[in-house]
């Protein structure tokens, strides 16, 4: 049973990871910094319960807090670039903080033993939830709380005006300007927020796996964070969710047995995706055509 | 109302607009005509800050715009549509007027949460006569991309409109459009003009334009040629050398 919980966790972090992406794609930016925002929320967190002894709630929203500065401040730089630069960009941001933290050495010495991130050693014994006693199930709770508040905020976000906003600058910046939004204030608005999520589960993170170091946060961790909006689509958080059921629960855990041929399927499922259903396996149309479905003359728009 | 002094813009070696100057007066119908490639999206586009002027001012209320960002000059009171229209497809028609609410008054006249996330009774209300002016009421949950061509550009006019702006500059509006959908832009503008909007209208329809304006001026390889009333337009010799070419080379 434990192993279901286990992956119950996997699956919670990693929409978060991706759910972070997606906020940022809806304006139509695609960022590899979300392994960096990751990482950071991941080390604050973990070095506030290890070394400051601190509980795991407030390390965690600290751990948060700092990743969506960060994002904040990298978004002003880093979004006056588009497209291909911007990936190149975050690239960079990503794999500074990933070196930052291949070189942070900050061991002390807590009831006899020494702990703390311990550079190329990596990041060990971040303990809490053994310390104190959670079971699986207790941890697996405490994650698919942060997923379901995220997703419930963002489902919200998604219908008020902010929504329609990010999307329309997502669509076409020129007539956004030209209705009178404020590119770089939506643009770095969606970056702090995706910073935030990335931080939460990056702390999530830390304390599920005990011990983190600078090769959890490679690009690859990035490439995931994009590929899961991207093959869910962007019409609602549910297909972010659905693309990382489908990846991590079918294609890494479900196909285990097929071993390193896995990464093949993953591959070739996004080349499939992105040639039939290039704006997702949820798009816009389809989540209409899906609403249309369900509702019975609902009346006008507008009482969200 | 909006003074464009000594406007030039280069692109590259190509000198676009040449030291235009012209004052479009408040509530008057402006036209802005001139063959293919004369150069009227780009004063369009220098008016709206897309890209910065070479040489020359641009005075909104006797204020220089300078190199004020769009987002800036929309709430100064510029709005504009596009030649080729420039709707949010993926979102709803109701959607892209709610987006559209950025005017000077909407923005201080909501808190930060409201504006950035709420629809209150009175932008409800707002949208929903914008969407009558459209003839788009029965379409608000449609998909903008679904529209037919003409809604499309009654949309792009009602969502400029959104915005409250003072001046409105539309680029082309009537091209594609038949006859009947001609007439009743003409009715569309001379309504914005009955509220107290200033248009000022670029076109290559002469039905709407010689109908509509108040005053044309002429543009031909980015310099003003003419200017002058419909009748005056019609009748100069300068416009129709620009438009049909010299005499000897039409006989």
């Amino acid at each position: 049973m434990d192993y279901y919980f286990g992956l119950a966790q996997t699956i919670g972090i990693h929409t978060l990871l991706g759910l972070s992406a997606y906020v940022l794609m809806l304006t139509g930016q695609l960022s590899l910094a979300q392994a960096g925002f990751f990482a950071i929320g991941a080390y604050t967190a973990g070095i506030l319960t290890v070394l400051f002894q601190w509980t795991i709630l407030p390390a965690l929203v600290v751990g948060a807090l700092v990743a969506g500065l960060f994002a904040f401040l990298v978004g002003f730089p880093a979004l006056r670039v588009r497209g291909l630069m911007l990936v190149v960009a975050t690239i960079a941001f990503s794999e500074f903080v990933r070196m930052f933290f291949f070189n942070v050495n900050w061991r002390e010495t807590i009831d006899n033993v020494e702990v703390g991130p311990d550079s190329t050693q990596g990041f060990r014994e971040i303990r809490f939830f053994s310390a104190n006693g959670w079971e699986t199930w207790e941890v697996a709770l405490f994650v698919w709380f942060f997923v379901i508040a995220v997703m419930a905020g963002l489902w919200w976000m998604d219908r008020s005006r902010a929504g329609a906003v990010l999307r329309a600058v997502g669509e076409d910046e020129l007539a956004a300007q030209s209705i009178g939004l404020n590119l770089t204030a939506v643009k770095v608005a969606a970056m702090t927020a995706g910073g935030v999520i990335a931080g939460i589960g990056g702390a999530l993170y830390a304390h599920t796996a005990t011990y983190i170091d600078h090769l959890t946060f490679t690009v690859l961790l990035a490439t995931f964070a994009i590929a899961y909006p991207i093959l869910g689509g962007l019409a609602s958080v549910f297909g972010t969710l659905a693309a990382v059921v489908f990846i991590q629960g079918f294609l890494i855990e479900g196909l285990r047995f097929l071993g390193d041929w896995r990464n093949v399927l993953f591959g070739l499922l996004i080349i499939l995706v992105m040639n039939l259903k290039p704006s997702g396996i949820f798009d816009a149309r389809t989540a209409l055509l899906l609403k249309r479905m369900f509702t019975v003359n609902r009346g006008k728009r507008g009482d969200a | 109302m909006l003074e464009l002094r000594n406007l030039s813009k280069n692109f590259g070696g190509v000198r676009a607009v040449d030291k235009f100057t012209t004052t479009i007066e408040k509530g008057e119908i402006f036209g802005l005509i001139g063959p293919n490639g004369s150069g009227k999206s780009t004063i369009v586009n220098l008016i709206c800050g897309v890209f910065p002027a070479s040489e020359g001012a641009i005075l909104l209320n006797g204020k220089d715009l300078g190199t004020m960002p769009p987002h800036r000059r929309l709430r100064a009171g510029i709005a504009r549509t596009f030649q080729n229209i420039r709707l949010f497809g993926e979102l709803t028609v109701w959607q892209n007027l709610w987006v559209a609410r950025n005017s000077f008054e909407d923005v201080a006249g909501q808190g930060f949460l409201s504006r950035w996330f709420g629809s209150t009774k009175r932008v409800r209300e707002e949208i929903d006569e914008m969407l009558e002016f459209a003839n788009l009421a029965d379409k608000g949950e449609e998909l903008a991309g679904n529209l037919a061509f003409g809604e499309q550009r009654r949309l792009e006019l009602a969502r400029a409109l959104a915005t409250k702006p003072q001046i409105l500059l539309l680029d082309e509006p009537a091209a594609g459009m038949n006859l009947e959908e001609v007439k009743d832009l003409d009715d569309r503008i001379r309504k914005l003009q009955d509220s107290g909007v200033t248009v000022f209208l670029v076109e290559h329809v002469m039905e709407l334009v010689m109908g509509v304006a108040d005053r044309i001026v002429v543009l031909n390889f980015g310099q003003k040629i003419a200017e002058g009333s419909p009748i005056e337009i019609q009748n100069d010799p300068v416009v129709q050398e620009a438009y049909l070419g010299a005499p000897e080379e039409a006989a």
